[in-house]
């Protein structure tokens, strides 16, 4: 029997096992629609922007670990949807991306909504294709969802045009991929692997460094066996939070520009770097010439392309990371024995000085204003027992985030790291709550960042997404304003935001809940009723506004050389409780 | 320094823009760049030049392998090789340059492949400082267009393809 086009991507679709799709239609894609709405096996999750649908595919993957999906009309929509695909091709998330296409026989003819979709989404796939004929599609589809999730992950692009999607072919389903030109390495080198066990036994100083990568390719258990066994200390990336628990002894918790004071030290001054996962981003590395200066660097990771980019490595092993360690600890066992942890004393005494000279640190006052920190660490205690998870937006909150929500599992976080886009958060959190309809779903946001997809607010509430967004309300774009105060002699160009919106209010008209905590003593009766809410909750919680995020290494700098507090100057400035002057807003020649 | 690498790759539409893409975006230099059909109707040949450190140039093949369209990559840098670009040079030819100008053909083996009463047209293959010699003695005559290839490279014997670890494993 011969299919149509939409009803052969719907068979695919359930073929992938696939139950939610994020989606926003739109004249070219309107058969698929047509065809989505008299079926009931896949679910449509109608959003209120492209870039929300493309957001929530890549919360839904992370959350799960299998492809997201979502679906966008052609030109504004895919234009829209361009900035999740660019941020799931940092974060290497499994995302594959349908979009509708003007008519084969009007592409290049400057159709109305057309777009060059191939064009654009180049650059921010792993993959694009466009189907020019139906009787390609179900294959391509398979290839899609088979690249998007295979070797490194990332996006894929399906371009279906619209008579395509009307066109009629007979529907099978290919069992198996093979394409010649990519067959990702999944085994990693065995005599590498051995040099690797060797180095392992002999290093004094040693850190693992782990990223994204041990999450995505499930390899926590095996992470956790290394680390325990060889008693080394685990320093995580911030995609990598998670994939070794927070409150472990042996964590180091994150290390990078915002990392603590603990896990840079022991980066910096480590004879042996075992890097799994993790791609020596410039945020992590600080100064390229002065990173680890006596280390060794071991770097395991799938895609050949982040091995010796940015750092010198002396043991590569490409490949998939759980596979790797699984064969790396088959060798260790049999040689681990006391003596390292004889051997590496000197080293534990000396980090367990870093972590008690410089730990985390912020100062709640009785009456004071509130700490952002505080907020996170009484939310990270108030919800530890439920295992949440936690997607933040980009900024401060989400260091803070970082730094004090100790997550214990993988698949739980949900930030955007590579590409730092802000307005990821709340979409990403909602894609998560599509995939697990009984989990807490926390977002973390910023007054900033929450209204760049604040729309997506009516997809919650319609769609019965209960996340629950908890904002740090500094009224600035505070990230910006720290480094203003710190590299640009505190002019506030264009931080300030003021006071609006009313997120309690705003939260009411569009049919969530919205409440504030008025005072520090008022945090856990706030957060205890947002948390026993079963809608879609905004939890306003107006923080000091001059909270710096320490420790911080500045842009370029080295990783021991971390800023610890504010500096004497700023302090002053602030001491008596700082206001914002007239002079730190904008300048408006019509007000 | 420069390298030559030999790519194959699908012969389907917008494999050539990845490519491109990949070096504008990441920053790498082409030289020169030539995509013909193999004699498997399915795949092209292209010969890139391009130029860089040896990790730069580690970081290309590397980020070459990964695109899924390219089946297979080679470094000529790590193997013998013969290479050769093609020139057609359109001299401008008054009647007392015209016996200069064939002169210059014959010297270096090039042909005259077309001719008007005031023009020779001249097809030159060669490495490329054959190429800069004699355009820059046919250029007094004048040159009133010029048209180059790019380089075309073959290994001498059969090769392995480059950092052989980006498609299965590392070497070292």
């Amino acid at each position: 029997m011969k299919l149509t086009g939409s009803e052969i991507f719907i068979e695919c679709l359930k073929r992938e096992g696939v139950k939610t799709i994020f989606a926003l239609p739109g004249g070219v894609v309107l058969k698929i629609f047509d065809t989505l709405h008299q079926q009931k096996d896949v679910e449509v999750i109608l959003t209120r922007h492209e870039q929300g649908a493309g957001h929530m595919a890549e919360g839904y993957a992370k959350a799960t670990g299998k492809a997201g999906v979502c679906l966008v009309t052609s030109g504004p929509g895919m234009t829209n949807v361009i900035t999740a695909l660019a941020d799931a091709y940092m974060d290497s998330v499994p995302v594959v991306c349908f979009s509708g296409q003007v008519p084969t026989s009007l592409i290049g003819n400057d159709a109305f909504q057309e777009a060059d979709n191939i064009g654009l989404s180049r650059p921010c796939t792993k993959y694009n294709f466009l189907v020019k004929d139906v009787n390609d599609l179900a294959s391509t589809i398979k290839e899609a969802f088979y690249i998007a999730t295979t070797g490194r992950p990332g996006p894929v692009l399906v371009d279906i045009p619209k008579d395509v999607s009307m066109a009629k072919a007979d529907f099978t389903y290919p069992n198996s991929v093979s394409i010649r030109g990519y067959n990702p390495t999944y085994d990693g080198n065995k005599w590498q692997i051995k040099q690797a066990a060797e180095a392992i036994m002999k290093a004094k100083k040693p850190i693992l460094y782990v990223g994204g990568g041990v999450v995505f390719s499930g390899a926590s258990q095996e992470l956790i066996e290394l680390a325990e066994m060889t008693q080394i200390p685990v320093d995580m990336t911030l995609m990598g939070l998670g994939a070794f628990p927070g409150e472990h002894p042996l964590s180091m918790g994150m290390l990078g520009m915002h990392g603590t004071y603990q896990a840079n030290m022991a980066m910096h001054y480590s004879d042996l770097v075992i890097a799994i996962g993790a791609r020596f981003d410039d945020r992590v590395t600080g100064k390229v010439s002065e990173f680890c200066p006596h280390a060794k660097v071991i770097h395991v990771d799938i895609d050949p392309t982040s091995i010796r980019k940015n750092i010198h490595v002396d043991i590569p092993i490409v490949g998939d990371c759980r596979t790797v360690l699984r064969e790396l600890n088959q060798i260790l066992r049999a040689t681990v024995n006391g003596e390292q942890k004889d051997l590496r004393k000197p080293w534990w005494d000396q980090i367990r000085e870093w972590q008690q000279a410089h730990p985390l640190t912020y100062h709640q006052e009785q009456d004071g204003p509130i700490k952002p920190q505080q907020v996170v660490k009484r939310l990270y205690e108030l919800t530890k027992d439920r295992d949440p998870i936690v997607a933040t937006d980009v900024g401060q909150h989400q260091m803070w985030a970082a730094q004090y929500f100790k997550l214990a599992k993988p698949n739980r976080w949900l930030t955007s790291g590579g590409l730092g886009t802000m307005g990821f958060g709340f979409p990403a959190a909602m894609g998560a709550q599509a995939a697990f309809r009984d989990r807490l779903v926390l977002c973390i946001a910023g007054d900033g960042s929450i209204q760049m997809n604040m729309q997506e607010m009516a997809t919650a509430v319609v769609s019965k997404l209960p996340v629950k967004i908890i904002i740090l309300n500094n009224g600035f774009h505070g990230m910006v304003r720290q480094w203003q105060d710190l590299f640009y002699e505190g002019r506030y160009a264009s931080s300030y935001l003021d006071t609006t919106p009313d997120f309690v209010k705003l939260a009411d008209a569009y049919g969530a809940v919205g409440l504030r905590v008025k005072k520090v003593g008022d945090l856990d009766a706030v957060l205890k009723e947002a948390l026993a809410t079963d809608k879609p909750v905004i939890v306003d919680v107006p923080t000091y506004p001059y909270e710096n995020c320490y420790p911080m290494i500045p842009a370029g700098g080295c990783n021991h050389e971390m800023i610890l507090e504010d500096p004497p100057t700023l302090k002053e400035k602030q001491s008596g409780g700082a206001k914002v002057t007239p002079e730190d807003k904008d300048t408006v020649l019509t007000a | 320094m420069e390298h030559i690498i030999s790519v194959t790759v699908e012969n389907k539409f917008g494999v050539l823009s990845r490519v491109a893409g990949l070096f504008s975006g990441r920053g790498f230099n082409i030289e020169s760049l030539s995509v013909a059909p193999t004699l498997d109707p399915s795949m092209s040949q292209m010969t890139i030049v391009t130029s860089g450190d040896e990790r730069i140039i580690e970081q290309i093949v590397k980020q070459l392998n990964k695109l899924i369209d390219v089946i297979k990559v080679v470094d000529l840098n790590e193997t013998e090789f013969v290479s050769r670009e093609t020139a057609i040079i359109k001299v401008h030819t008054k009647d007392v340059d015209r016996a200069e100008a064939l002169r210059i053909v014959d010297i270096f083996r090039a042909n005259v492949i077309d001719s008007t009463p005031t023009t020779y047209t001249i097809e030159v293959s060669g490495d490329p400082k054959k190429i800069e010699a004699i355009i820059n003695l046919l250029q007094p005559l004048g040159i009133k267009d010029l048209v180059r290839t790019g380089r075309v490279a073959v290994a001498r014997e059969p090769v392995r393809p480059a950092v052989a670890q980006a498609k299965k494993v590392v070497r070292e």
